[in-house]
């Protein structure tokens, strides 16, 4: 109690010291002159009076340390008193403080910002209570490589009763046609089991979740919406709960809210943005009665009994899927291996964006190592120049340790400057930068400049000020005093070991950019291979329009229930669509045909003549289109022929396939004629009548994913894109076709227009954002490496002027100075070289999910990026060797 | 700077503690006055290094000083006695008075009483 309030009584303290001492000498003078006084009084002499008072008060000087000691913290005091020292030495020398203050900023706001990515996306990726205990489900039937196929109602119940979990909820992604008001508009929809917010362990802000336990088999006509829907179409309105919405026209009614910092867990960004939510029990209408072969729930999300970790929660479900592959062996043929697998929700959200994330961050790790070792550098040279100043205070009697923690006190002070003004760059910037991310990364509404942010900024900020400042530190308190004073005022600046320490640095420098610059020469090389890669289509001028038609609950109530009656809507689109301005070609598909688009309809296929194991699914890639689709595309036909207009409802079923596809089912045969059935034992028989060429619909990286094309007639997708070539008028196509669809029915809504050459590069843009944020990183640190270099040589002649004078007093041809000088430099750049090489060999390894088209040891990139690197370092040191080139021997030799 | 023994320089503290508890507030000549006067050459202390305890005793709350004037007009640093101060004073005369008795009762012990 006492010490604590001593120390909080000194911790106040520490701003008076001056204070302080002028109290102390008062009191000191006083108690001389009352001494004195009394001394006068017992007889004697004025001068013994006050020369027996000083010597009875003792040592002054000791005295008044010991008092100031205890007046505050002396260990604060040292470094405040270290801190105001520093703080003049950089007032003292600003354009070094600036260039310092400003390579640190670049270092530390750059990882700061990559930092604030990962930390929302990697570190925090599920932003629910425990997130932990989330898995998401998936279905494997790896005997006969299916991955991740859908679950089936009896499935779920097996899994609900398991006791491995505390809740397992079903959901289904699309999108629906909300009506009534002003506009058709189309939301992001969900429908969910009821007890997936209470699995979420979520709260709306307004209203209520749905009850866990309903025990509704269908929709029970609930909803709950996010609050953005809620402000954007209801205004806000506080009265909302209970209101009903149309939903495909079918009416539900709002029961909750959820807050505005709610966002829902999926694998693509559409997902996480869903808006409206609709508990559903998926074993009645619309859904077909539950089967075990069954499978229509596309993903299931669960949590895990308190406790239980996802290894052991993946034992015990594995002894279930034992049991049950024994209980239902029609179902789960031995040889399909049947099995269920858990994976933590968060990794599935995090998805593909964990590599590029983790790549940046090491990059921008290495700008900002090499941003450290330029500073070492810089220091190091400085404190060859303040080599006089740590003499003359080692001299005088300053230990050792006070004059490194001096020392480290400059360059920490000099580290948080830098972070600082790197934080407050990125601070202004955020916006701007926010913007340069790619859309598609997960979380992206939460990349924000946070306390762990901070923390993280100002912890390395720390790190980085001790690892650049130790080095020049330790050197500078090295020096032996005696030496450098005498050798004051002579030519020989840097020690042999300063001028080693230097050129290790350098070396560490171009290792660290050579395994940048080829890591960036790698993407940038796979990149440009995506880039022009042969698509198989023809996004030139071409749009896609998204139409939805409603699904209601009820089939009775769709007027668009069979193809044909569709197809009359289809047909009179196409034909009215031909006359809008502009438009040369006009055709119809579903959502799956537009191009590099994420939403996919999966069939499952059983092929004639084969095996039909019609409940084990061999999962193919599909798309409605109209006959015009291929041509508008220029997708080529290979064989046989496309759709025509008879093949309509009552015609016999056709389909056209990729040749991918023909190759993966019929090596070497004839794919025309054969026929294959689309989901289950019970549909018709289709017809392949064509084959057309593989088109990179699917992904840019992959040239021959099989895929299936069904007729627009003999379908009733609901989900449609119109496609529209020609001299079109991006601003106002929306609209026309809006007016278009409208005018033949006004309840279906228009939305999501886009052109294709943007579809296209959008996919791209992940892959963009990742090399050039690598190859920005790799040109700073080209160009940091440059300066170091260049730093470095200076320093080295300007220490060997007096040599260099005596060698060309000595008759030394002038460009063998010069020689020697880039010989230099070249030496350390090769050295550099060759440990970056081995470096980049490892790294580029680690990458090679990465790359597209490109080995990691692309020999290309492994043999020219050296060279550009040897390069700018001769350029570096041209010009410090020049200038020792025209060294004159007399007036160095005269100054030295 | 002259070698004091912790022992010395507690019960310097606790003297100047019960110096100001019995004389009231003294400016520090005074108070190293009275404690030379009291323990006569017994105590040869250098009186500067009164100061620095003086203000220990301040941070830790024992007394508390002023400005004031001394008995020849002059400006000098008056101290006194805080209530935190007393109670230590009483709480550490107590453990004195405690640790003087068992060290005289070792004193008194006899070789043969112990057999």
């Amino acid at each position: 109690m006492k010490s604590v309030q001593r120390f909080f009584a000194r911790l106040l303290n520490l701003a008076g010291r001056g204070r302080a001492d002028r109290r102390l000498r008062e009191e000191m003078e006083e108690h001389l002159v009352q001494q004195t006084e009394d001394n006068l009084r017992a007889g004697m002499s004025p001068d013994e009076a006050r020369r027996q008072a000083v010597l009875k008060f003792g040592a002054v000087q000791a005295i008044r340390e010991e008092y100031l000691t205890e007046h505050s913290l002396p260990l604060v005091w040292t470094v405040l008193q270290d801190l105001r020292y520093a703080l003049r030495q950089l007032a003292a020398s600003p354009g070094f403080a600036s260039v310092v203050i400003l390579t640190i900023a670049l270092g530390i706001g750059a990882t700061t910002a990559i930092y604030s990515v990962v930390d929302a996306v990697l570190l925090h990726p599920l932003p629910y209570p425990q997130p932990e205990q989330l898995v998401r489900i998936e279905i494997d039937f790896p005997g006969i490589g299916a991955r991740d196929v859908y679950l089936s109602v009896p499935e779920w119940r097996d899994l609900e009763r398991s006791g491995i979990f505390r809740y397992v909820a079903p959901e289904r992604s699309g999108s629906v046609n909300v009506t009534g008001s002003s506009q058709p508009t189309r939301i992001q929809f969900k429908s969910v089991a009821a007890n997936y917010f209470a699995l979420l362990d979520v709260k709306p802000e307004l209203g209520r979740v749905f009850d866990p336990n309903d025990p509704a088999p269908g929709f029970n006509l609930e909803v709950v919406i996010s609050d953005g829907l809620w402000k954007r179409d209801f205004g806000a309105d506080p009265d909302i709960l209970g209101k009903t919405v149309r939903l495909d026209n079918d009416p539900y009614h709002v029961v909750g809210v959820m807050p505005p910092d709610f966002h829902d867990q999926g694998r693509t960004t559409e997902i996480r943005n869903t808006e409206i939510w609709a508990a559903c029990g998926f074993s009645s209408l619309p859904a077909p009665p539950p089967a075990r072969n069954s499978r229509r729930l596309r993903t299931a999300i669960a949590r895990l009994e308190p406790g239980l970790t996802v290894a052991a929660a993946q034992r015990r479900l594995d002894a279930l899927v034992v049991s049950l592959r024994r209980q239902f062996p029609a179902d789960y043929p031995p040889e399909s291996a049947w099995s269920i697998r858990l994976l933590p929700l968060g990794e599935t959200v995090i998805g593909n964006v964990r590599q590029p994330l983790l790549l940046m961050m090491g990059a921008v790790g290495l700008v900002l190592l090499i941003a450290c070792v330029n500073v070492a550098n810089l220091l190091l040279a400085r404190a060859t120049a303040r080599a006089r100043e740590m003499a003359v205070r080692q001299a005088l009697g300053a230990p050792r340790m006070r004059l490194i923690c001096q020392l480290l006190t400059e360059s920490l002070l000099l580290a948080l400057l830098g972070g600082i003004a790197g934080l407050a760059v990125l601070f202004f910037t955020r916006t701007l930068l926010l913007r340069m991310i790619p859309e598609a990364l997960p979380r992206l509404n939460e990349i924000s400049i946070n306390w762990t942010v901070l923390l993280f900024a100002l912890s390395v900020s720390v790190l980085a000020g001790v690892f650049f400042g130790l080095a020049p530190a330790l050197q500078a308190s090295r020096q032996d005093p005696i030496h450098v004073l005498r050798q004051e005022g002579r030519g020989s600046k840097g020690s042999k070991r300063q001028t080693w320490t230097l050129s290790a640095l350098v070396v560490t420098e171009f290792a660290l950019s050579l395994v940048l610059l080829i890591a960036a020469g790698l993407l940038l090389h796979s990149f440009w291979d995506l880039f022009k890669v042969h698509l198989g289509f023809d996004p030139g001028d071409v749009m896609a329009v998204k139409v939805s038609i409603p699904f209601p609950n009820d089939p009775a109530t769709d007027i668009y229930g069979t193809p044909a009656q569709q197809a009359q809507l289809t047909r009179e689109l196409l034909r009215r669509g031909q006359s809008l301005p502009g438009v040369k070609e006009i055709a119809i598909g579903s959502l799956e045909a537009i191009p590099l688009n994420h939403d996919k309809n999966l069939f499952r296929l059983a092929l004639e003549g084969q095996d039909t194991r019609s409940s084990l699914p061999h999962q193919i890639q599909g798309a409605g289109v109209t006959p015009g689709y291929f041509h508008l595309l220029g997708i080529p036909l290979l064989q046989g022929r496309i759709f025509s207009e008879t093949d309509v409802e009552k015609a016999p079923s056709v389909a056209v396939v990729n040749e991918a596809f023909a190759r993966t089912w019929w090596p070497g045969e004839d794919p025309l004629g054969r026929r294959i059935k689309l989901g289950g034992a019970a549909t018709a028989w289709t017809a392949i009548v064509g084959v057309v060429g593989n088109a990179r619909t699917e992904s840019l990286e992959d040239a021959s994913v099989p895929q299936i094309y069904l007729c627009s007639w003999q379908r009733t997708d609901k989900d449609l894109a119109i496609f529209l070539r020609g001299r079109l008028d991006p601003a106002k196509l929306p609209e026309q076709v809006r007016n278009l669809v409208q005018s033949l029915n006004s309840e279906l809504p228009v939305f999501g227009a886009k052109r294709l050459p943007d579809v296209v590069s959008g996919s791209l843009e992940q892959r963009r954002f990742s090399m050039k944020i690598v190859l920005l990183f790799a040109l700073a640190a080209l160009l940091l490496a440059g300066i170091g270099v260049y730093g470095t040589i200076s320093y080295i002649v300007s220490g060997r002027t007096r040599d260099i004078g005596i060698r060309i007093a000595l008759g030394a041809q002038r460009t063998a100075i010069l020689q020697m000088i880039l010989n230099q430099g070249l030496t350390l750049a090769l050295i550099g070289t060759a440990v970056g090489l081995i470096c980049a060999l490892i790294v580029s390894r680690m990458m090679a999910g990465l790359l597209y088209g490109v080995s990691p040891n692309d020999p290309l990139t492994f043999i020219s990026f050296p060279v550009v690197l040897v390069f700018v370092a001769m350029v570096a040191c041209y010009v410090p060797a020049r200038r020792a080139m025209r060294v004159d021997p007399i007036v160095a030799l005269r100054d030295a | 700077m002259p070698e004091r023994s912790d022992v010395l320089q507690g019960t310097l503290a606790l003297m100047v503690l019960k110096t100001l508890d019995l004389l009231g507030p003294l400016h520090g000549y005074g108070i190293a006055r009275r404690i030379e006067q009291i323990s006569g050459d017994l105590l040869a202390v250098n009186q500067g290094t009164l100061y620095p305890l003086l203000l220990k005793l301040e941070n830790e709350g024992a007394i508390a000083s002023d400005w004031g004037t001394s008995e020849n007009n002059r400006r000098a640093r008056f101290y006194r006695l805080t209530r935190a101060g007393h109670k230590q004073l009483q709480s550490e005369t107590r453990d004195w008075e405690q640790t003087a008795a068992i060290i005289a009762r070792f004193f008194d012990v006899k070789a043969e009483d112990l057999s």
